[in-house]
Formats: C-alpha cells, structure tokens, sequence
C-alpha cells in the first residue's frame, strides 16, 4: 500500500496527479454536492482533519478543495464537498458518478489533533466552512473518549443552505454533543436556532475557557468578529484555530499565490493558530 | 576547485563550433539596441560586452510557457514532461548567477521541483564577469552580486584582453574542454593579471544605495505600514512588467489547453506576476490583496524581506531590469533610498 502523499511526492512529477474515481454524488445544498473519490488499488489517502487536495478535471484545470470526510473514516475513498462557484466547480457539477478526476496531496498543515485531546472544543463554522470542519468533527466523534466537551456553533444563511443536514440531525441527538445554528432567515424548525450570524450564538454558550481549544473556518468576512467573541469568553489566542481559503496553483509552495505576508497557506496551513497569524496583515 | 583555465581570444570561436557539436548554445544577442538571450550559430553572433539582458537567462531554467504533463482527456494516460535538450547558456552577468542560485534553493526546497530540476540538469551556465557596470539603473555593488558566486556556474569566463581566464565551478564545467586542445592550464602570472583586472573594476561599480544591503530585511520590516505603498500605486499601471523581467521572479499559473481533437490536452505553466489585480482572487469573489499599494508592497516585501527569511538570500541582485521595465519609473533604488531617508526621519526608540 502507498499514501498518496507518497505517490504524489516521489512520482516523476509533483504536478502529476494520481486518476481517481468519483464513486457516488448526493446533493448538500442547491449549489453544494458530496463527491465520493475512490483511489486506485493499493493507494490511501493518509489525511489530517484540516488538509486540502488538489482536483482536477484534465482539459479543464485544477483547484484545492479541503477533504470533508475525517481519517477515521476515509481510506481508500475519501468526501470532498464542493460548492459551484468557477469554471472547474461547474464541470466537476456536471459530471456523474464513475467519471475520472486527478487528485494530488493531500497537502498542508492540518489540525494536530493530538494538541487537542482531552480538552474541550468549541468549533464554528460558517456557510461551506462546514465541509473541512465536517473533517474534524467526525474525526472526533469517532474517537469520543479522548476529547472533552464538544460544542458546535453553525452559521448559515437559511435552511436551504445548511449542508449535512442528516449528520446535523444526529450530532443533534446526540447526549454528547451540543449543537447551534444561527440563521439569516431562520426559516426551520430547530430546537437551537437563531436568527442572525454566529456571532449571535455566543451569549447562549457556556464553556470553561482555560481549557477550551476553539477552531473558526468560514468566509473571511467571519473571522475579526468571530474571533473577538472567542476571545470575549476568554479563550487564549494559542487556543484559537483558523483554517485560511486562498488562490493556489501549485500546493506546494512554489507559485506564490497563496501568500499572507511570507507565508505559505499551502505548506503552513490552512490550518493555523490564531496568535501565529494575528499580526499579519493579509491574513484576514 | 580545479585549476583555471587560459583561452586565448583567437582561440574562442573554435571553442564555440566545438561546444555547437555536443550542445545548444545561447548567449547574448545584439537586437534593436538591446540585448536578448537566444541561440548562437558561431561566436560572431555573441555580445559579451552587454548591458542588462531585456529578459534574464532564467528563462532557461524556468521558461515563459512549459508543458508540465501530457494527458488523454478520458485519463488513461497521464504523462509527465521534462527538458531533454541539453544547452549551455553563455555569458550569464554575475546578478544572473546569484538569482540562479536563489532559484536553485526555492525549487528545491521542501518538495522537489522536478521541472526545474531536468532545466538545471540539461543546462550547463557559463558566466561572464561584468567588468563596467550596466546602466544607471543597476545597483549589483550596492546588493553584493557584481562578483560570481560559486554554485551556480559550471564555467566562468573573466575577460583579461587578450585571453579569457576561466574559472572551474563543476565538473561537467571543466568536461566543456575534454577533446579540445586550444585552452591551457592557468598558471601564477594567469592568477595575478585575472586578480589585477578584477581589482580595477571596482572603481567602475559605485553603490547606489544609501542603505547597506545587510539592512535591507529590517528596513522592509519596518517600512510596512509605510505611506510610500500608496504613493508608488497612485502612479503604478499594475502592468506587471517589473515581475517579467526579475530573474528571481518564479511565481506561475498552470492552465490545461486542449487539443483541437478533444482527445488529448496538457497542463502548462506560464509566468504570473503578483502586480495583477486577480493574483490572490478566490473563487466567490475574495480578493486577498485587492489595492495596488498592498500588492507593490507585497513585491518589494517579498524580494527584501520575505524571500531573505525563507533562504537567506535577499530576492534582489540590483539587475536593474525592472526600472528599465517600469513605464512610470518606479526603482528600486529610489525605493529602497526613499523608504531608508524616512526610517532616518523617525525618532529612535528609546529603550525603557
């Protein structure tokens, strides 16, 4: 067996991606899909919650998406959930299952889960920021006994726009796991909604801040106002986690359009600790 | 390192049809009173006395346009490409070689960059020593780059009148000479006359900068929230030319073409520039440094400061190229000196 980290790093080429099969598709949202990608025999995808692949369709190009499905449930098929928002998003919409598309990674700093056990968690995501978040969740879900608390706060602008909506019905349910949803509109009928952004969440949660790690992905407009709530409830800034979205085109530090200040998302993030970003202009 | 070499000047164009034997060489051309890089039929077609190249030789190490892989659309095949013609550059300025060695550390660095790699391994560099300094524009003295450093040459030719004296930088250097009987070995007189001609030219280098090179990451570091930033991008077009002339620019976009038989295409990377307003635009319409203050920032940030924290080498050799480039005379002498004069103006921290 090989990572396919290994397959793309000692391949003759690092921009050679490795064909992978698209094995189901289901709907999210109007715009957001979950693609299943099936590696071939003898090749795994090796991942951190946090880290992205890059995907593309030969012919029409290649764009980073961040892998929603967690470790401890992604081996040789792996979920990406992809919004349609550009050219290569609306191919990858168009395609049916069984169709083929190049992937190589996964690339990037992830989220050290080891850091986090055993602490309790508080994870905010806003719109598509579910899907890597996703990642980490279940990564925890799947090994429960070795996190603390888990809260959930879930910023979306209606119902029509919350992904995963029957995963969200089971963290839910569960005794375990506490879970709000801030609307825009709230136009559902949900024990825990409110109406407004995920900021609004915040005077409903309880936590312990001296032992609470927080992780923030969503559009860049959440981050300073998210982050003030976070540190509102007196979370330190070493306890604060971001995932940053940027232009890439090669993965591996090479093309430079990722670029906060000196930095490389590509190779040091996405996933970032906040008091290692917070002074950088460009960040947010 | 190996002993040098002497090649009398009546014996270089021998030299030359020898080396046309085995290899592609390029070297500097005279065209519309400028200098390009292109390729040579015999040593009449060289311009070893030049100023600044328009476009620096890195452009055979990392070419304009290149063909990353090769596919069937239906992803049956996928197929990495890589240069395969070996070529020796001649007459590569001493600015060319630090940004060479600068790029030799980027592409190398963390993942392997193969492409660039087959580019270095086919690509034998002949350097030549600048011996008068190539225009107003260029400040290598002030940058430390008007000598050769020794990685990043296989030969290097120091022009003392009659005869070159060629210094030795690798091996596949010294094999250019294997089977050709026109050269000699350098000897101690050779050493004191190529010593003699390289004092001399240092009369002809004056520093243009007020700042000593060394300073130049911290000054970066604390011109960032500088005004200057919004005055060179009331007058800057965003044009991009300044980045498609640096010979340590490297950043690309990789886009697929297909063929015409929709049955085959490629991936191909291509020079991009930082200075264009969709650099750091993401799919929904974020663009991450959206003014041309922050985005000229971000190029001087990244040449004095960023690039010296990730290799410790600064990522400008003072070529010059992008003054001569620049349509509304932004320098970066005049940067660099301007954003020194006002670091002078402020008040010293005091210590509490």
């Amino acid at each position: 067996m090989t990572s396919l980290l290994d397959q793309t790093r000692f391949s003759e080429s690092i921009y050679k991606p490795t064909m992978a099969r698209i094995v189901d598709i289901n709907d999210l949202t109007a715009l957001d899909r979950l693609f299943t990608v099936e590696l071939p025999d003898g090749v795994y995808l090796d991942h951190q919650p946090g880290q992205f692949v890059k995907v593309s369709v030969l012919g029409v190009g290649e764009a980073p998406i961040s892998i929603s499905s967690s470790p401890s449930r992604t081996r040789q098929t792996f979920e990406l959930a992809i919004r349609k928002v550009g050219d290569l998003t609306g191919v990858l919409h168009d395609l049916q299952a069984g169709a083929m598309v190049g992937i190589r990674g996964p690339f990037g700093q992830g989220f050290p889960m080891d850091r986090f056990k055993g602490k309790n968690l508080l994870f905010i995501a806003g719109g598509c920021g579910i899907a890597p978040l996703r990642s980490l969740i279940n990564q925890v879900l799947d090994d429960r006994g070795s996190y603390g608390h888990m809260q959930i706060l879930y910023g979306s602008r209606s119902a029509a726009d919350l992904m995963f909506k029957d995963e969200l019905h089971e963290w839910e349910n569960r005794e375990d796991v506490e879970l709000l949803l801030s609307m825009e509109k709230a136009d559902i009928d949900w024990p825990a909604c409110t109406t407004g952004y995920v900021t609004h969440l915040f005077p409903q949660i309880e936590l312990d801040p001296r032992n609470t790690i927080a992780v923030i992905i969503g559009p860049p407009v959440m981050y300073k106002p998210t982050i003030a709530q976070v540190r509102n409830k007196g979370i330190i800034e070493g306890n604060i986690w971001l995932s940053f979205e940027r232009r890439m085109k090669c993965g591996v530090g090479k093309c430079g359009h990722c670029q906060i200040n000196h930095i490389y998302v590509c190779r040091q993030g996405p996933a970032f600790q906040y008091q290692h970003v917070k002074d950088l202009q460009e960040a947010m | 390192m190996q002993p040098a070499k002497i090649l009398p000047k009546s014996a270089f164009p021998g030299w030359i049809d020898f080396l046309k034997r085995s290899y592609t060489v390029v070297g500097p051309k005279a065209m519309h009173g400028q200098t390009v890089f292109g390729e040579i039929e015999t040593a009449d077609d060289l311009t070893l006395e030049y100023n600044q190249s328009v476009i620096p030789p890195k452009k055979y190490l990392v070419p304009q346009r290149e063909v990353l892989i090769e596919y069937k659309l239906d992803g049956t095949e996928v197929e990495a490409k890589f240069n395969e013609e070996a070529t020796v550059v001649f007459g590569v300025h001493t600015c060319d070689l630090h940004a060479i060695k600068l790029l030799d550390l980027i592409f190398s660095k963390g993942f392997t960059d193969q492409h660039y790699a087959a580019h270095r391994d086919n690509t034998i560099i002949i350097g030549y020593e600048c011996l008068t300094t190539c225009g107003p524009e260029s400040f290598c003295r002030s940058m430390g780059t008007a000598s050769a450093p020794e990685s990043a040459y296989d030969l290097h030719i120091i022009d003392m009148g009659s005869d070159y004296f060629i210094q030795i930088g690798t091996e596949r250097g010294e094999a250019l000479f294997t089977g050709y009987d026109g050269v000699f070995t350098a000897t101690e007189p050779d050493y004191a006359r190529m010593n003699g001609t390289l004092s001399d030219k240092w009369q002809r280098f004056p520093y243009r900068l007020d700042v000593d090179v060394t300073e130049i990451p911290d000054l970066l570091a604390e011109s960032y929230h500088s005004d200057h930033w919004q005055e060179l991008a009331d007058i800057c077009l965003a044009c991009g030319m300044c980045t498609q002339v640096c010979p340590t620019c490297y950043c690309f976009d990789i886009r697929d073409e297909v063929d015409v038989t929709l049955s085959v295409g490629k991936r191909v990377r291509s020079w991009d520039s930082c200075q264009i307003d969709s650099f750091a635009l993401v799919a929904g319409g974020h663009n991450f440094r959206e003014t041309r203050a922050a985005r000229q920032r971000h190029r001087f940030m990244r040449k004095g400061k960023y690039q010296f924290d990730a290799t410790g080498m600064v990522g400008c050799v003072g070529c010059g190229r992008c003054a001569t480039a620049c349509l509304v005379d932004i320098t970066p002498i005049k940067t660099f000196n301007e954003l020194y004069r006002r670091q002078q103006q402020q008040p010293e921290e005091v210590e509490a």
